[in-house]
């Protein structure tokens, strides 16, 4: 990953071209060269960088002076994860009731309008979505701000945005999940011992079915994230994803090089996270 | 076609309209019909089927409302952006731009991943090691940012996109061919194929690929949606197609920041995304029933 990121920054030309004004001397490129410490041979350059990079050091940002860029991530990330996990709340509480209810009432008018609307959440652009609902509940009735970051009013709009698409996946993978279950011996058992219907479906069914769309958690954190580079850049939410989309514009390297490797970093966070979650859902896991 | 033709009957006789309604019940017409009239017509005839130069416009008719809104002319169905050019034309011609961006990706990254996938699932071993692990690498990749950088780093263009595209898309296609591979060369026909002489290639070819061609179909007519979604998205972002390229994702960006103001600018473009990629995705689902239901996973 981090040999990736690397070798695309060095790639796009030479850095100095953009930093220094058309009528730098060569003298200026010399001595702007040493002070990057771009007059290394580039291993060196690697070199340098993996061990930085390992002490949360990506250096300092050539668009924003006087910056750290590893600085300007910690002071964005807040932002991004409130809007994803504001985002997954939404999805999850749309996408668990759905799904389950959808195979429970399977083949009926509930199901096909889940089917609906899972086929709608993959075909919908974000960006497009973003913007339409910024038309309808900003503009039009006023509900909500268009975009900037504030009070809850302000988190809705590009929440729903950002989740809209894992509803559809999360929903279906409830949905099939929930069927496995419910054709299984032990919930015959629940249900001939007397149980009442919703403790049977809500309590021994949904947590084992939980188990499959907890995999899929891990890689929604993924989607999330880089989901949050189109969100973000259409509600102007001021967070990582549209400061990776402005280091881009400007080539600010270091800075991209940073959020690229924070963005690995949680991802791998929550793998380990859905791990052991695992653990606590399923005694099975466990023993083995 | 097993047609029955009723002697005696005239065409449009209930009994034979009922026959030919339920045969094309079995077909997905509604997809089919949207892919029709939405993607291929404009994109194949979009020099004659469009009112207007795509890429001229005139300031005096910058921001016309589409035709049903007060301020709209009948010239202008859908209206005109802040250039003055008219939006069913740009759409017409982005039908042109989303389709060939995603046929040569798909083909590209197709041709690439059923190659290394073929070799991986065949020969085993070490080359299988490497190509799988690349494969991984591929799939983990975050998918926009990989892009974001990339383009920073070219500069966007056609062939970017293309490229972007294909690195993103090869690796579905080698793991889906080695994993049929690996399971179809253990077959007896193989083997024999072995014993009368076939040279590897020829295996390849003219055994192996036709087994895997049913899968990779379906695949690649799920993934034209995917792809038009991501290419939209990239040309939304401003790393995809460069301007003033009529491509539908740049179409919804420039209407963004219209949005108080001009609402057409940005929905029309967005509507013509959402209602390809539904066509290609139902059509993709039938198709994935039809021919490979081992895919429903994928």
């Amino acid at each position: 990953m981090s040999l990736i990121v690397f070798t695309l920054a060095r790639f796009s030309g030479n850095p100095l071209d953009v930093m220094l004004p058309l009528e730098a001397t060569a003298e200026d490129y010399e001595r702007v060269a040493k002070h990057w410490g771009l007059d290394q041979p580039l291993y060196v350059q690697y070199g340098i960088f993996i061990g930085r990079a390992l002490q949360g050091d990506f250096g300092m940002s050539w668009k924003w002076p006087g910056r750290t860029a590893m600085g300007l991530v910690a002071e964005r990330l807040p932002a991004t994860l409130q809007l994803a996990g504001f985002a997954l709340l939404i999805s999850a509480l749309i996408a668990l009731p759905v799904g389950v209810l959808s195979a429970v009432k399977k083949g009926t008018g509930w199901d096909a309008a889940a089917k609906v609307i899972a086929l709608m959440g993959q075909s919908l652009p974000g960006f497009w979505l973003g913007i339409v609902l910024m038309w309808i509940f900003a503009v039009h009735l006023g509900w909500f701000p268009t975009s900037g970051r504030g009070g809850l009013q302000y988190m809705i709009l590009p929440a729903i945005t950002l989740g809209w698409f894992q509803v559809a996946a999360m929903m279906r993978l409830v949905r099939s999940s929930m069927l496995e279950v419910l054709d299984s011996e032990f919930v015959k058992l629940a249900r001939i011992k007397g149980l009442a219907e919703w403790k049977v479906v809500w309590k021994h069914c949904l947590r084992n079915a939980s188990i499959a769309p907890l995999t899929f958690f891990a890689i929604i954190a993924g989607v999330l994230m880089t989901g949050s580079v189109v969100t973000e850049s259409v509600f102007s939410w001021p967070g990582t994803g549209l400061l990776v989309i402005d280091a881009v514009r400007a080539r600010d390297f270091q800075v991209v090089q940073a959020v690229v490797i924070v963005f690995a970093g949680i991802f791998i966070m929550t793998n380990l996270l859905v791990d052991i979650l695992y653990a606590y859902l399923d005694p099975r896991i466990r023993l083995r | 076609m097993g047609t029955i033709t009723v002697p005696g009957l005239p065409w449009y006789s209930p009994p034979r309209v009922a026959h030919a309604l339920k045969q094309a019940r079995r077909y997905p017409l509604i997809p089919i019909f949207i892919l029709t009239f939405f993607l291929v017509i404009p994109a194949v005839f979009a020099p004659q089927v469009a009112p207007y130069d795509p890429l001229k416009g005139s300031l005096s008719k910058r921001l016309k409302a589409p035709a049903w809104q007060e301020g709209g002319s009948i010239a202008y169905p859908l209206g005109t952006d802040k250039m003055g050019r008219d939006i069913l034309s740009r759409m017409i011609y982005g039908a042109r731009v989303s389709l060939a961006v995603s046929l040569v990706a798909i083909v590209v990254g197709g041709l690439i991943g059923t190659t290394l996938g073929l070799m991986s699932g065949y020969f085993g071993g070490r080359v299988d090691a490497l190509l799988m692990r690349l494969v991984d690498i591929s799939l983990s990749l975050p998918t926009i940012l990989l892009a974001l950088v990339l383009v920073a780093a070219v500069g966007p263009s056609f062939w970017t996109v293309i490229t972007v595209l294909v690195v993103l898309l090869w690796a579905r296609y080698a793991r889906l061919v080695r994993g049929e591979t690996l399971s179809i060369k253990e077959r007896d026909f193989i083997a024999r194929a072995r014993v009368a002489g076939a040279s590897h290639t020829r295996i390849m070819t003219r055994y192996l690929l036709p087994n895997v061609v049913n899968s990779l179909i379906v695949l690649a007519t799920l993934q034209v949606g995917y792809v038009i979604l991501l290419e939209s998205a990239l040309s939304f972002l401003g790393a995809g197609l460069p301007r003033p390229t009529p491509a539908w994702g740049l179409m919804v960006a420039d209407g963004r920041e219209l949005i108080v103001t001009a609402w057409w600018v940005s929905m029309f473009p967005g509507l013509a995304i959402m209602l390809t990629v539904l066509a290609l995705n139902l059509l993709g689902d039938w198709l994935r029933d039809h021919l490979d239901p081992k895919l429903r996973n994928v």
